[in-house]
């Protein structure tokens, strides 16, 4: 019998997109803004992480983190010091985060009351660029010591990221960091995406990234409550 | 599986699987013995890449429904829309996002991310091989 074609018409990852899908809709009923960072290995993401993260309790948010690592619970003992609680999923060697991993540890989080989820991906800039978390917002890190022609080498990811963070500013002028040339690429593969420059290390331009992050979740979860200074947010 | 384990990290094999899963499923309730070939449209704005993704595809399929069969990628060019001209174009360069016509950057995407079974070529009996 000859063969016969079979049409499917299916994307490869519609499970994941379809998962994903049912955890936004999760963090989104309670007001979550979810946020999956993304950068190369040693771009900085923990530290910057740790930070954003002990300035938003600072202002009295509530917010949680998972962290995706090859091996080692490191990054979340790290990022456990900021008060916040933390998750680690060892990956074993999987290159990425899937929407099912995340789906598995948050099954018995509860998650009611919380401001910001931070989901800390796996050091990668190719397989998570494909693999949506169920976030409302993807941060792309770009350090200043790993050059400025990252986002040419990867333009998958740096096109899907929501904004772009330059880490590491503080080192920017002993590493010779080409401002304009970061940006020129940037917004070569990824066209008026915001760009936020900071050092973890020293603080500068995170008050950037803290009004950046506050601006969308107004924009994308709402204001369900009065800002932490009691000012009404809209 | 010494081999599955040596390349668990690359990431092409769990595309492979993935697409296993999502052909088995879509064969399951019919009446087909074999498939003989998965037709992918892959883009090239994907990040998937075509070669590691056919190494990968033979590992995948061991002791699966698909086992033997062959893989054939469609290619699909990076095609972004122009909201100045008003019209579609395909880019030859996916690291830069702009109209070849006018240089107004865009990014609407509108092909090329593609991972996608477009269709599958089954057999309904056993080969007499």
């Amino acid at each position: 019998m000859n063969p016969r074609l079979l049409e499917i018409r299916q994307g490869v990852l519609s499970k994941n997109d379809e998962r994903a899908a049912k955890l936004r809709e999760r963090f989104l009923k309670v007001g979550i803004l979810a946020l999956n960072i993304v950068s190369s290995p040693g771009a900085g993401k923990t530290l910057f992480l740790k930070q954003t993260m002990e300035k938003l309790i600072a202002q009295d948010y509530k917010v949680g983190a998972l962290v995706g690592d090859l091996q080692t619970d490191n990054d979340a003992r790290f990022l456990a010091k900021s008060g916040a609680p933390v998750r680690q999923i060892e990956t074993a060697g999987n290159c990425h985060l899937e929407a099912a991993l995340i789906d598995n540890y948050l099954a018995d989080w509860d998650l009611t009351g919380f401001d910001f989820f931070f989901i800390e991906n796996v050091g990668n800039l190719v397989c998570p660029a494909n693999y949506d978390l169920g976030e409302s917002l993807r941060v792309v890190l770009l350090s200043t010591t790993e050059g400025e022609d990252k986002p040419l080498k990867y333009p998958p990811m740096f096109h899907s990221a929501d904004v772009c963070i330059i880490s590491k500013i503080d080192l920017a002028a002993a590493v010779e960091f080409d401002h304009e040339a970061a940006y020129e690429n940037i917004h070569a593969v990824h066209p008026m995406m915001p760009v936020i420059e900071v050092s973890a290390k020293t603080g500068t331009g995170m008050q950037d990234w803290l009004d950046f992050l506050q601006t969308q979740k107004q924009k994308i979860v709402g204001a369900k409550r009065a800002s932490p200074n009691g000012v009404q947010t809209n | 599986m010494r081999a599955k384990e040596h390349v668990t990290t690359m990431h092409e094999l769990s595309i492979a699987i993935n697409l296993v899963e999502v052909a088995e499923a879509a064969v399951q309730h019919l009446n087909v013995a074999r498939v003989e070939s998965v037709h992918l449209r892959l883009g090239v704005f994907s990040g998937v890449v075509a070669d590691s993704l056919f190494f990968a595809y033979d590992i995948a399929t061991e002791g699966t429904l698909l086992a033997g069969s062959s893989l054939v990628i469609e290619v699909v060019p990076l095609v972004i829309y122009c909201p100045k001209c008003e019209i579609e174009h395909e880019l030859n360069n996916i690291q830069l996002l702009e109209c070849p016509g006018c240089g107004t950057a865009s990014n609407e995407i509108r092909q090329g991310k593609e991972i996608e079974i477009a269709y599958l070529e089954v057999a309904d009996e056993p080969s007499i091989t």
